[in-house]
């Protein structure tokens, strides 16, 4: 069995504002990207700006329990629900699966840095670590930072309880969430799939990680395809993108509007010798007619862009191509899931036909999707 | 295709043709089954870090793996390795370094230890803080620690080892995680994508900080003396689950690619089940709804009634919360026939492996059908007069089992159960 798979939800929330209309306008040039060179410096960061999150999470105490990547994330995929008019359907949210592309792991960077100073002078350092975790960590903080804990909370918030999976390992995480719903729908293994992701960017412990693997930029932001070996690295950005997937004949019966066709979506992961991301994306994209839009998720790492830019240009000749961090900074796990969604508002605004749209994680992880207007 | 390979929905049927598993009871098959139907417990006070001032001091971790000191993601890629050589040896398929199928790996979430920060802090002066870490990273002399850290390094290093084909999955459903590594590989070959997948659950994170949280939500027992006797899942005297550590692997392939190469098959996944709760964070709706709507809908997957199940591989965490829960859902599924269905927790011996554990606990499903013989619930001294059930109290029974549905329920609302057979019908 093979079905048509439909978008007919996005919900996206970034530093450009929430849903598809402000990065439709950064997308076309009309609106400004929001960069904070300050406040992480030297690290430049596209900051969420203040976000009604009463709208999308109704109660003060859901909010408290969740850390800013869960909120981010919780917030997008109501936006999502209702942008696909299934927000108030029960019986169809109880039966709805999900899929999340999830990192975690917020920390308390207050109590980590005393603790770390105290355990300098601690006469024994592992009881005076059992200590101190004992009395400062929140019991409810474990929770803010389980990986899986995003979904948790959109069964929670959303009334979303049908089967529920959390995929981690970075952009390729987002990748593949939408690999697997895309080809789950498409065999009869589900009707409808709320997929994405969400990162928060303003947080020092993700820079450090990436930091210690020289993938941040630093200063000037240039946009990621011209960045190379002397000036490359992540710009990351607070992001949170959620898509309902849905098969073209179930959406069609409840009278839901396509937004755009989700045609195919691959996923590899090379050695990452030299050539590999082209020939991988190149392979992937298959042949192609027509002059698609190109939306990447690309992180900005210089080795990486290189190949992929190479990759486009074969794929697509003469394309601009759109990179969903130059708009609103690299998102890691909702790198890919946010472009895809890109992807998907310009060709339901009439800016193209078809689409297509790459990923190539900062470490590890290609990936390809193709859409088509609905 | 002939139709004695499909279902009868008329998917492809899964067959499992290669087992592995490392616990704290030991290495493989072998000395797990031995120990398991012996009733010994892997339970243990904790060397690895100082335990003073700590509640719980206890937990069935996986020692003497490492001459050095190690951070959790290398001793969970470990555990996967180790059960991984297994199940892909006993299968007999692909050849080393390239199985024909892709990974799907239930890994814990990782971060940076205390001990990487520790490192990163001795450069400054003062109070540290984030930015201090940040400009000591930025001099570039730890670029291991990244790798090392990422979500998805652990499944990219055991891709690597065993050439599995495609984009690795890791994945976390909380503690069900190891069930849904399970259920996506059967989804994948259901879908024609693939005749063969490599199935992971590794967990191999117990440290202080993650001991500490689940003591902070009144998780663990701290009953520790003797550690042995802790885990008591179905007791009255039950006080909460003993963290584990552990590895399991199975090999998932399509009946027909099974029979065609000759391979000894081992026994069926014939259905999945999974439904998620939006009741609380880390609670269960009271009424059991998503855990009974679990194991029917892994029955009905299954193409079987509840009378056709003979034992139920419980999740049976030790918790007075999910021993309970899982006591009523299982009487609501079954019916009075509940009363007399053996249902046993072999995290009374293991403790819960945590994103292990519905792969552990499918390793010893199958190995109870394969013997005949289902594995007790030890420590089961004072039975709750509200949990009414047999649970194969304290020793081993001998009995025909030919199929078996195992329990996996997790933080976040996270319910999966699977069935388990010894043949498609």
């Amino acid at each position: 069995m093979t079905r048509e798979v439909v978008i007919t939800g996005i919900g996206l929330l970034s530093s450009l504002g929430e849903g598809v209309g402000p990065h439709i306008e950064a997308a076309d040039g009309a609106r400004a990207p929001v960069i904070d060179m300050a406040s992480f410096a030297p690290y430049p960061v596209h900051p969420l700006g203040a976000v009604e999150y009463d709208r999308q999470i109704p109660k003060k105490s859901d909010q408290r329990q969740m850390e800013p990547w869960q909120r981010i994330g919780v917030y997008a995929a109501g936006l999502a629900l209702d942008s696909a008019g299934i927000k108030s359907d029960a019986e169809a949210k109880d039966r709805m699966h999900v899929i999340v592309a999830a990192g975690g792991g917020e920390r308390d960077h207050a109590v980590d840095g005393q603790i770390l100073t105290g355990l300098k002078t601690a006469a024994d350092p592992g009881v005076f670590l059992n200590e101190r975790l004992l009395s400062d960590l929140r019991p409810t903080l474990f929770l803010a930072q389980l990986s899986n804990l995003l979904a948790g909370n959109i069964s929670i918030v959303h009334g979303v309880t049908g089967p529920s999976r959390t995929f981690m390992g970075e952009e390729q995480a987002g990748v593949d969430a939408i690999r697997i719903a895309h080809a789950r729908i498409a065999a009869g293994q589900a009707d409808m799939i709320l997929v994405g992701g969400s990162y928060n960017a303003e947080r020092r412990d993700m820079m450090l990680l990436f930091e210690l693997g020289g993938v941040m930029l630093t200063g000037d932001v240039t946009p990621t395809f011209s960045r190379g070996a002397r000036h490359g690295g992540m710009v990351t950005g607070s992001v949170g993108a959620f898509l309902v997937l849905e098969a073209a004949d179930s959406a069609g019966a409840r009278g839901a509007t396509a937004q755009a066709r989700l045609d195919s979506v691959a996923a590899d992961r090379t050695r990452r010798n030299p050539g590999d991301i082209t020939r991988a994306l190149t392979a992937m994209a298959g042949p192609l007619t027509g002059s698609p839009l190109v939306v990447s998720a690309s992180s900005g790492v210089a080795a990486c862009v290189a190949e992929e830019k190479a990759a486009l240009e074969a794929i697509a000749p003469g394309a601009g191509i759109m990179a969903m961090g130059d708009l609103a900074g690299h998102a890691v796990e909702a790198a890919f899931p946010a472009s895809v969604a890109l992807a998907a508002a310009l060709l339901q605004a009439g800016r193209g036909t078809q689409a297509v749209v790459t990923g190539v994680g900062h470490h590890r992880g290609e990936g390809l999707a193709r859409l088509s207007r609905a | 295709m002939r139709s004695a390979y499909l279902d009868a929905s008329g998917r492809p049927l899964v067959a499992v043709t290669g087992l592995g598993v490392v616990t704290s009871l030991g290495r493989g098959k072998a000395d797990n089954w031995s120990r398991l139907t012996v009733g010994q417990s892997g339970i243990h006070r904790i060397t690895r870090f100082p335990t003073e001032g700590l509640r719980t001091t206890i937990a069935g971790t996986v020692d003497d793996l490492f001459d050095r000191s190690f951070a959790a993601p290398e001793l969970s890629e470990k555990l996967a390795l180790i059960a991984a050589e297994e199940a892909v040896a006993q299968s007999g398929l692909g050849r080393p370094g390239d199985f024909p199928g892709p990974l799907f790996m239930a890994v814990p979430p990782v971060e940076l230890e205390w001990v990487q920060k520790q490192e990163l802090a001795a450069s400054s002066n003062g109070d540290v803080t984030y930015q201090a870490l940040l400009a000591d990273a930025a001099r570039h002399r730890h670029t291991d620690y990244h790798a090392m850290f990422l979500f998805g390094s652990v499944a990219d290093h055991i891709a690597d080892h065993f050439g599995t084909k495609g984009s690795p999955i890791s994945l976390s459903t909380a503690c069900s995680s190891g069930a849904t590594a399970i259920q996506m590989g059967v989804e994948a070959i259901r879908r024609g994508d693939t005749e063969a997948a490599l199935c992971i659950g590794t967990d191999g994170s117990v440290q202080a900080e993650s001991l500490i949280r689940f003591s902070l939500l009144s998780a663990l027992s701290t009953q520790n003396d003797p550690p042995t006797a802790a885990s008591k899942p179905f007791s009255k005297n039950r006080d909460g689950f003993v963290m584990g550590e552990g590895g399991a692997a199975l090999v998932l392939e399509s009946y027909e690619s099974a029979r065609r190469r000759g391979a000894a098959i081992l026994g069926f996944v014939l259905g999945c089940g999974e439904k998620g709760d939006g009741f609380h964070r880390t609670r269960s709706s009271p009424d059991g709804r998503p855990a009974i709507v679990a194991m029917q809908q892994a029955l009905a997957d299954a193409g079987l009634k509840p009378d056709q199940i003979d034992y139920v591989n419980a999740h049976g965490t030790s918790t007075p919360e999910n021993d309970k829960m899982e006591a009523m859902s299982c009487t609501a599924v079954f019916g009075e026939r509940m009363g007399r269905l053996p249902i046993s927790s072999n995290k009374s011996m293991v403790g819960h492996t945590l994103t292990a554990a519905g792969a552990v606990e499918a390793v010893f499903s199958l190995l109870t059908i394969a013997h005949g013989r289902i594995p007790p619930t030890i420590n089961y001294r004072e039975p709750d007069p509200n949990i009414p059930l047999d649970v194969v109290p304290n020793v081993a029974r001998d009995a025909a089992v030919r199929r078996v549905i195992s329990n996996s329920f997790g933080f976040g609302g996270q319910n999966t159960c699977l069935v388990f057979a010894d043949s498609p019908a």
